[in-house]
């Protein structure tokens, strides 16, 4: 049972839902916090868990033989990246831009391209009694994320009920993480900014084909129009998160909400048992 | 002419506030917003569309039906799980493409022995240069689940440079994206200043030093300021120390205020409205602005 938890809008506490609904849920069953946030993983930072492994992530890009390569050019002509260059007899591969799509090695007519790894980022493996975390690091200076999520994505266990801590944004990344989750909640928060990147994130959900409700976070500014865009499209509001300073002290020192600040245990076990409801719905519907 | 880059690595921190005031303290300037998957600075600094261009970038693989013959050496070929299919009820197997995994390479389309697979350039968004009242605003929209948000970002930057140069501006502002990938890298290259707007958290914090990291690679000036500092003084001075140790300057910090939000709603930039926030960052223009 996979989860998402996203948002169009940075900020808006994605990573203090995850951090928290995990919590809770793990009173009832273990649960799994798959850090999909690879530019900015947080999630270990809240969840207090033992580091246990690291796992080196790679891609592959090619390597040339350059005894064997006749500068023919095909493999420059095929890559749609400029990631492999032809000049002076010989090809270049220029990994900074590579995709790792393996075409470059099926084009090349004289058998000149083999692959090898080019490391990316890192998988840590955080293990307790209730919560294991899954955490995707992406090294600094990459700049695609999406390869390190889907072999994040590939360790989930499907028959566990999971979290995905979702990059921020409506791109590549984002759907990554998103595409073949069995639901997807979306935090927002009500202020211009909040409505408008829900309203993109709403279509990319749309898109993607993935069942989702709507989190709204730091409520009761005065401000209804997310409300509105969410009852005037049909789309389920899971629950809401009041603006109040002291939840933001609590996350600020890495803490628990529904530890620091028991009054809110209601708020998420309320926000869980939506989700849960939803999800029911949705597979039965399925069926 | 200088670019000043507002960028945080976590999202949220106020990047988009700070810069909206910025633009308004620096009274004439050509104004940027690079954060092309969620692009929010048009709601706090008004403008009306002056010109707008389509982004082409990259192919979308397309599989013809009729000529298709199921045979699935394109779903074995595609790294990027981009080829579905689907079982019709008389038992024949249909193939398609996920257009929001697809990235363009090539290899289906290649490779498949019916050529069967059309590869049509791909619409990937828009960008558009409004006129505002502080200056031309080059701003944009990524079409949703696509893919290249760094070479959009690049389009942005590019076309802000010629705005500048057509119009005699020595100044371009430029509000960054969140993270530290592609897009992040795209915005960075090649400017001058770079302010980071981080808040005072753990993953604020965390998410920082991994900017500073990334800042070093790059030849520029670097500021640092805490936004929100009084939620935790403590890890505000953390903060700033880290920043500190890597050459970035402090030029001040900014204060918890709900009069932010309040300037947001209200579609106006903190300055604007002369919330205590505003005053922290007119200090923080102030002292960019003359370094």
């Amino acid at each position: 049972m996979n989860i998402a938890i996203a948002s169009g809008k940075g900020g808006t506490g994605k990573t203090t839902l995850t951090v928290n609904l995990s919590a809770i849920a793990s009173e009832k069953f273990p649960v799994d916090v798959v850090d999909c946030d690879v530019e900015e993983p947080d999630s270990s930072l809240f969840l207090n868990i033992q580091k246990t492994d690291t796992e080196i992530v790679t891609i592959k890009i090619p390597e040339i033989d350059e005894n064997a390569c006749t500068g023919c050019g095909e493999c420059d002509r095929f890559c749609n990246f400029n990631a492999i260059i032809s000049f002076s007899g010989l090809a270049h591969s220029l990994p900074e831009l590579c995709h790792s799509c393996g075409g470059c090695t099926l084009v090349c007519p004289e058998k000149a391209i083999t692959e090898t790894d080019r490391r990316i980022g890192e998988i840590n493996t955080y293990i307790s009694e209730k919560i294991n975390i899954l955490e995707g690091v992406l090294d600094i200076g990459v700049s695609s994320s999406p390869p390190l999520i889907r072999t994040l994505k590939g360790k989930i266990s499907p028959e566990k009920f999971t979290f995905l801590d979702s990059p921020p944004g409506t791109s590549c990344p984002v759907v990554t993480t998103v595409t073949g989750c069995d639901y997807t909640v979306l935090v927002t928060e009500p202020t211009p900014f909040g409505l408008n990147d829900l309203i993109l994130a709403v279509d990319m959900m749309k898109d993607v084909k993935v069942d989702f409700g709507v989190v709204i976070n730091r409520a009761t500014t005065g401000d209804n129009r997310v409300k509105d865009f969410c009852n005037q499209n049909g789309i389920t509001i899971l629950g809401e998160i009041p603006d109040d300073r002291r939840v933001a002290e609590v996350c600020s020192e890495g803490k628990i909400l529904i530890h620091a600040l028991p009054s809110y245990r209601k708020t998420f076990l309320e926000i869980l048992e939506n989700i849960q409801n939803q999800m029911e719905g949705t597979m039965q519907w399925k069926r | 002419m200088e670019e000043i880059v507002v960028i945080s690595g976590k999202g949220g921190t106020g990047k988009t506030s700070v810069t909206a005031s910025l633009a308004h303290l620096a009274k004439h300037a050509v104004i940027t917003d690079c954060d092309v998957d969620a692009a929010d600075l048009h709601l706090v600094v008004k403008g009306t569309l002056r010109e707008s261009y389509d982004f082409i970038s990259g192919h979308l693989a397309t599989i013809n039906n009729s000529e298709c013959n199921s045979c699935g050496v394109c779903s074995r070929l595609c790294r990027f799980e981009a080829i579905k299919t689907t079982n019709d009820p008389d038992g024949k197997v249909t193939f398609h493409v996920e257009e929001a995994l697809c990235e363009g390479c090539g290899v289906c389309v290649r490779f498949c022995p019916e050529n069967a697979i059309a590869f049509n350039e791909r619409h990937c968004g828009t960008y558009s240069i409004s006129e505002t009242a502080n200056g031309p605003m080059v701003h944009a929209k990524l079409n949703t689940a696509a893919e290249n948000s760094g070479k959009l970002v690049a389009e942005v930057r590019k076309k802000a440079k010629e705005t500048a140069e057509s119009e005699n501006l020595d100044l371009i502002i430029t509000d960054g994206p969140p993270g530290t990938g592609c897009a992040v890298i795209a915005t960075l290259t090649g400017a001058d200043k770079v302010l980071v707007v981080t808040e005072p958290t753990v993953s604020g914090k965390h998410d920082v030093e991994r900017v500073i990291d990334l800042i070093k690679h790059f030849k520029m000036k670097a500021y640092l300021t805490v936004n929100k500092w009084d939620i935790n003084e403590s890890l505000t001075e953390e903060i700033e120390k880290a920043g500190a140790n890597a050459g970035f300057l402090i030029p001040g910090r900014i204060r918890y205020d709900r009069g932010i939000t309040k300037a947001q709603i209200e579609g106006i930039s903190a300055v604007e409205l002369n919330t205590p926030a505003g005053t922290d960052i007119k200090k923080i223009w102030e002292y960019i602005s003359v370094d």
